[in-house]
């Protein structure tokens, strides 16, 4: 079995994440924050643990401006929700996700105004595009890192500069690339980053957040939810200190004891390692594609730094029969269709019919990207 | 000889955790205690520590950013 739909959800994980939900599960248990007894106070370090690593993976100075939750959908939903008001403009590119595209279109309707700033049909997004789009009620830059249907990374780091200069703050959802790409919160000049913990981080579904960074005014961003704390119990309002402010109810602790290995895997592994380990299947995939008469991979012509996410269509072939032939011939596992982001696949060209979707992670070999090469080859021909 | 020891009270867990982290990684002695019943806080848990290390307790909690609710020898 060859498993290419890690941009979904990574599979396998390290053996070390199950063993960490297991060690939870049956040695610790309790709830933190919330007993003053010792398993309570355990749950505690290994949830603040968890924010330690993450805090050193995306260089942030104070773990507790980690906030916790479900995954990156709920974390774009409470930066979103939380920042923008009717009568503020928020920019984006057309190369997003429905987890960003959904929560704007709903602010729509409550007036708040959304300015898509088209990418090429490369999927390349010019910065200066973004800079012509900001108005004096722009409050936030909204982007992707790296694309879920063609791996192509855009230039946050260059928006981040601009939005700074302009006073506006910069959302950056890292789904594809937290864990398999360098990532630098001031580096970068992201203002709020949205991840995942259950694909290249490694850890469960059920895990993710949003990092706060210090040009954020914590007053501004309305909580998504709020409830039991553990703190200021006396009080019915909910505290505003971090992470309380946005983190009610009983947390995933056995989830981010997962999330926590996954981690400290990627730090024994290194992420340059990963990245570079992951760019070399990209780009063999990619070679190996398009050589293939009839096959369209999909991106830029000469791409030199992308995620391992490759889309690719073979002549009129329909992706999702492309899709049901490569389970159940070749025992291939992959995503077809518009993997929920409409916005790219008409940026691209490919809406409605979508593509063929591989994705790649540490735990994929070179032998896997040739077989799958050779079944991509074998359907062309057959068809 | 009896120890001398104080406790930082805190408003959440969280901080009173990451205070532990902080002092744990410059070698301090301190160890996460239910707070002392005369001492009314909200949060389970405070920071014990040893008296002769206010200072340093005081400095990590400003550099750390750790809001705290107060200091009391115990």
């Amino acid at each position: 079995m060859i498993y290419l739909d890690n941009a979904a959800t990574s599979y396998p994980k390290p053996k070390e994440v199950g063993q960490a939900m297991m060690y939870f599960l049956e040695k610790v248990g309790a709830s933190p924050g919330r007993s003053g007894h010792r398993l309570s106070i355990e749950s505690g370090r290994i949830l603040y643990q968890t924010r330690e690593n993450l805090a050193e993976l995306f260089n942030v100075d104070d773990p507790l401006r980690i906030i916790f939750t479900l995954n990156v959908t709920e974390a774009i939903n409470l930066a979103l929700k939380g920042l923008l008001r009717p009568g503020d403009q928020v920019i984006t590119s057309s190369m997003e996700h429905n987890s960003v595209m959904r929560p704007l279109r709903e602010l729509e309707k409550r007036e708040v105004e959304v300015k898509v700033v088209p990418c090429s049909p490369q999927g390349v997004l010019y910065p200066v595009d973004i800079e012509r789009a900001i108005k004096k009620n722009t409050k936030l830059i909204v982007l992707n890192h790296g694309s879920n249907v063609i791996g192509s990374l855009l230039p946050i780091t260059v928006v981040g500069e601009i939005a700074k200069r302009h006073d506006i703050l910069l959302l950056v959802d890292t789904a594809q690339t937290a864990g398999c790409y360098p990532l630098d919160i001031r580096k970068d000049n992201i203002d709020l980053l949205a991840f995942t913990g259950h694909k290249a981080l490694y850890g469960p579904p059920g895990t993710g957040g949003l990092v706060i960074g210090e040009r954020v005014d914590t007053k501004e961003l309305i909580p998504l939810k709020v409830g039991g704390t553990g703190s200021h119990s006396e009080f019915e309002e909910q505290p505003g200190f971090l992470p309380d402010r946005y983190e009610s109810g009983t947390p995933n602790t056995v989830g981010l004891a997962g999330l926590n290995a996954g981690i400290s895997f990627i730090f024994k592994e290194g992420i340059s390692k990963i990245h570079q380990y992951e760019l070399s299947l990209s780009q063999k995939l990619i070679a190996g594609l398009k050589e293939i008469p009839g096959v369209i991979v999909y991106g830029e012509e000469q791409v030199k730094d992308q995620v391992a996410v490759i889309s690719f269509n073979i002549k009129d072939q329909l992706p999702s029969e492309v899709g049901l032939r490569l389970d159940e011939e070749y025992d291939i596992m992959c995503r077809v269709g518009l993997h929920c982001s409409p916005a790219t696949h008409k940026t691209i060209g490919t809406f409605p019919r979508g593509t063929v979707r591989f994705s790649m992670s540490w735990f994929n070999t070179l032998e896997e990207v040739d077989q799958a090469i050779m079944a991509i080859r074998d359907i062309a021909k057959s068809a | 000889m009896k120890d001398n020891y104080s406790v930082v009270i805190f408003y959440s867990t969280s901080a009173a955790i990451r205070a532990e982290s902080l002092a744990k990684k410059v070698n301090l002695k301190v160890k996460l205690i239910p707070v002392p019943r005369n001492l009314s806080s909200d949060c389970g848990i405070c920071l014990r520590f040893n008296n002769e290390d206010k200072p340093k307790i005081e400095k990590i909690l400003q550099d750390g950013k750790v809001e705290y609710e107060n200091i009391y020898k115990i």
